[in-house]
């Protein structure tokens, strides 16, 4: 099924007899059981207004051409979103309504916020085939209760986005990478508490015990205007000198090329095993890394976000007990996706919380059942 | 602004309610005499009192469980309670409900520089938040005017906003955890000090929630270290439409300023009258703040002075000393006082698309000669939040449904021309009648649903935020 209106979209949820499996691109091939509800057909710019910072978007719309319009007027979505597609070995074209429903950021979450906080508005269809608003397009919003986040990251399983709004942001005129090599995992976390605790606006933080040519490698990244970043690069560079020898790095192919390595887990991507993405407070992300015993890791957000390469089919979650914090299985065979929850089981109370809430917006239990558990 | 009718029986079990709530809480926590409960009976918005049954002070999470089970296994409402700041009506009573104020919960629990968050009891306020951290130069970045005085708790509520959320974002970009209390005392504990929900962002939802979701106890808040200076530039032009398309034209640039904004010929009078400012006499101005080095602050200040320049504009102040920079921000940081001088006022909180700005401001102006009252316009540009003060007299009869009906015009054309009711000041019991002209039976059906699952007996601040009408059969069904 490919609806190419929100009203066809609305009148196939409603006729529904079974459970529908949402698919943008599906580039995450996620893929529950049920017959397959393609969202390419919603697809086109709704309105992009650079002067104001927002962008409306129908929510098949593929992310690629969204950034070449972006792009073409010198601005970007400022949160970064990953492209899972090489580590996932998948081909399929990432659409704007996929990017929503998993709330996916990339390494400039730590400074800009993450996927979630540059939604504006949705519209989606609920489990009932009723046609929903919230948000706008407008920066300042309060106007009733925030549905917009709760879409965020709820995998379809509470409706299908037909429309998306976002906040958007100008392109940085230049940027750098401070690099320190060397580092262990715990001394590259406090470089990196160190950069993100100055004022110095970094927007990247990462570090990859095995980097590109072997050895690790700890990555500061500076964005903004050129005298600005020139500054603040040399502000860093004194500051990080005392973790190791540092560098910098001024080259904007390199330096595109290096943070897509961090954000797309391209250090992990090409090795056997299962993907998962453990997010925590910075500082215990050595401590992650120690417990899972993994055959590799790399960390991103200051230490916060844990990239971790295990054994084909071991749930880690007993591992990091005493740990706070939540644990996606981003890549694993269909058994052992069938065996382990995809997203970290909630505490009971919260667990009825969320259950109440899908329970109202997809009363039949049809929407990408059993994806969020 | 109606209410609902208190519930007489409610109001009868007052002894037994007293007795219970002493039970679980110090004596001096529990206020119930009449002279009393006056203290309770508005906040900010003051056209509207109404003393309560009576008012708790707890000092923990525990005790906030203890006294909602109690007002739960009664049928008691509750209205949660902050420092009574909101200009929304958010912590009206009624009658027949309990305010549950978090005054007397105001500790820092934890303070992490390494991982930048502080955990904190709601009841602190937000300025003593920035306060607890300011010896490490680091800061909590939402700052709504009224820091100094308003709750944590609040601030979640109405998901506030301030001068600095062009760059910072507001309360829920800056907001990583809660403990909350449901209303039959559950707690929950809701984020942490690591980013991002692992299931459905509840979070996030809460956020703004005006406490009809769960009352807030404590609440995890990401710090961020001080920029190392700031500097504002004023720029005054003779056209509401030439600043709008500058204020457009210095977001399209890249600039990031902290704060873009703008005040309207009516307000840059009273305020210069007020205050002595020195601001020029011109249609529109615009205060644009941004931080760094002295050398990039002088980096941006420069590409934002080229384009203010290319609108011909009547005036361009710039700052070269501490002095100086406060006396731009003067005659801004006065504007609502200065009103206040000449007139009561109204305040509203709408938000438009910024380029809709000249049409609006137009429109405003028309109206205000239409209902004969005067408006100042004095807002946050960058991101098109509106704050039309009118001007009204309360001791003329007839005068305060006047400026009622007149908010409500504004407020429904920042619907019409793409926005929304409200920016940051959320909705309560002022704009509850508007919904009706933002969102369909449905949309409010969704959000009513949340609440629904949290508060299934709508106890929690049951006649806010949702047009009476609409919530009757879920409030009547509580009773
Ligand atoms: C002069 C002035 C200037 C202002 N400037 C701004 C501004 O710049 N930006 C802005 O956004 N707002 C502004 N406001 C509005 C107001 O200050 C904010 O809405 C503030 O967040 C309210 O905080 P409070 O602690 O006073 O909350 P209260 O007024 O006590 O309550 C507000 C809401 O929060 C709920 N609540 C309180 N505590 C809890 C809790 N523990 N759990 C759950 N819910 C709870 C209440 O039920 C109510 O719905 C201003 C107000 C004034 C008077």
């Amino acid at each position: 099924m490919r609806p190419e209106t929100e009203a066809e979209l609305a009148e196939i949820i409603k006729g529904a007899d079974g459970p529908l499996s949402i698919r943008g691109g599906n580039s995450r091939s996620m893929a529950p059981a049920g017959a397959v509800l393609e969202t390419g057909g919603l697809s086109g710019v709704e309105l992009y207004e650079p002067g104001a910072l927002t962008l409306v978007v129908k929510a098949g719309t593929p992310v690629a051409e969204v950034e070449a319009l972006l792009a073409s007027e010198g601005q970007r979505l400022p949160f970064e979103p990953m492209d899972h597609r090489a580590l996932l070995g998948t081909t399929g074209e990432p659409t704007i309504g996929g990017l929503a429903a998993a709330n996916i950021s990339g390494p400039r979450r730590v400074q800009a916020g993450a996927c979630r906080d540059y939604m504006l508005g949705v519209r989606f269809v609920d489990g009932n085939g009723v046609v929903l608003k919230n948000g706008g397009r407008v920066m300042k919003n309060v106007t009733g209760y925030d549905l917009v986040k709760l879409m965020a990251g709820s995998y379809g399983t509470l409706g299908v986005l037909s429309e998306v709004s976002f906040k958007v942001l100008p392109q940085p005129e230049a940027a750098a990478t401070v690099l320190i090599d060397g580092l262990d995992d715990a001394t590259a976390v406090q470089a990196m508490s160190a950069a993100l605790g100055s004022p110095y606006d970094v927007t990247g933080a990462a570090h990859a015990p095995v980097g590109v040519d072997g050895t690790p490698v700890t990555m500061v990244r500076i964005e903004g205007f050129a005298g600005s970043v020139a500054y603040r690069t040399e502000q860093l560079q004194a500051q990080l000198g005392k973790f190791g020898d540092v560098r910098v790095e001024t080259n904007a192919v390199n330096l595109a090329a290096g943070w897509k390595w961090i954000r797309d887990v391209e250090g992990l991507a090409a090795q056997e095993g299962d993907v998962w993405r453990i997010s925590v407070k910075p500082s215990d992300g050595p401590r992650v890394a120690a417990a899972l015993n993994a055959r590799g890791v790399m960390y991103d957000w200051g230490g916060g976000l844990v990239w971790a390469l295990t054994d084909p089919g071991q749930d880690i979650r007993s591992l990091l007990a005493g740990i706070d914090g939540h644990a996606t299985l981003v890549r694993a065979s269909a058994e052992t996706k069938a065996q382990i929850a995809m997203l970290q089981p909630e505490p009971a109370p919260i667990a009825a919380l969320t259950a109440g809430i899908r329970q109202k917006y997809d009363p039949r239990g049809i929407l990408n059942t059993g994806l969020m558990g | 602004m109606e209410m609902p009718k208190p519930n007489p029986e409610l109001l009868a079990i007052k002894p037994t309610l007293v007795k219970k709530l002493q039970g679980v809480l110090p004596l001096d926590a529990v206020i119930h005499e009449e002279a009393e409960t006056r203290a309770y009976e508005c906040d900010a918005l003051t056209a509207y009192r109404c003393p309560p049954l009576a008012a708790v002070l707890p000092r923990n999470t525990e005790e906030v469980a203890a006294v909602l089970k109690i007002c739960h296994d009664m049928g008691v409402p509750v209205v949660p309670r902050g420092a009574g700041t909101s200009l929304a009506g958010g912590s009206l009573p009624t009658a027949d409900s309990v305010i549950l104020g978090v005054a007397r919960m105001n500790e820092v629990l934890e303070t992490d520089y390494d991982n930048r968050f502080i955990r904190v009891q709601t009841g602190r306020t937000n300025l003593s938040v920035s306060g607890a951290v300011e010896e490490e130069d680091f800061f909590y970045a939402p700052d709504p005017s009224s820091q100094l005085a308003c709750a944590i708790s609040g601030n979640i509520a109405m998901n506030s906003g301030g001068a600095h959320c062009l760059k910072y974002g507001v309360t829920t970009n800056n907001l990583l955890g809660v403990t909350m209390v449901q209303m039959d005392g559950t707690v929950v504990e809701i984020g942490g000090a690591h980013l991002d929900a692992g299931g459905l962002d509840l979070l996030g939802v809460i956020c703004g929630s005006e406490g009809q979701l769960g009352v807030v106890t404590e609440a995890t808040l990401r710090i961020l270290r001080k920029p190392e200076g700031a500097r504002p530039v004023l720029m005054g032009f003779d056209s509401n439409e030439v600043a709008g398309e500058c204020v457009s034209d210095i977001m399209k640039a890249g600039v990031l300023p902290v704060a873009i904004e703008f005040m309207d010929r009516p307000c840059i009078r009273a305020t210069e009258a007020f205050a002595g400012a020195g601001y020029p006499d011109c249609e529109a101005l615009l205060i644009v703040e941004v931080e760094g080095s002295d050398a990039e602050i002088t980096e941006q200040l420069d590409k934002i002075l080229a384009i203010a320049r290319s609108h011909n504009p009547v005036e361009l102040r710039e700052s070269t000393s501490a002095d100086e920079s406060a006396r731009i921000w003067l005659g801004r940081k006065s504007a609502f006082g200065a009103m206040g001088q000449i007139n009561d006022y109204m305040c509203l909180d709408g938000t438009i698309p910024v380029n809709q700005l000249p049409y609006v401001l137009r429109r405003i102006g028309e109206m205000s000669a239409e209902y004969g009252l005067g408006v100042g316009n004095v807002f946050h540009a960058g991101d098109g939040n509106m704050h039309p003060l009118i001007l009204f007299n309360a001791n003329k009869p007839g005068d305060l449904e006047k400026c009622e009906a007149f908010g409500a015009d504004i407020l429904n054309l920042c619907v019409e021309v793409g926005g929304c009711l409200t920016g940051e000041h959320g909705v309560g019991i002022e704009k509850r009648d508007l919904m009706v002209n933002q969102f369909t039976p449905e949309d409010m059906e969704a959000q009513m649903a949340v609440k629904d699952v949290f508060d299934p007996k709508w106890l929690l601040n049951p006649a806010k935020v949702f047009p009476l009408a609409t919530s009757e059969t879920r409030r009547i069904a509580a009773e």
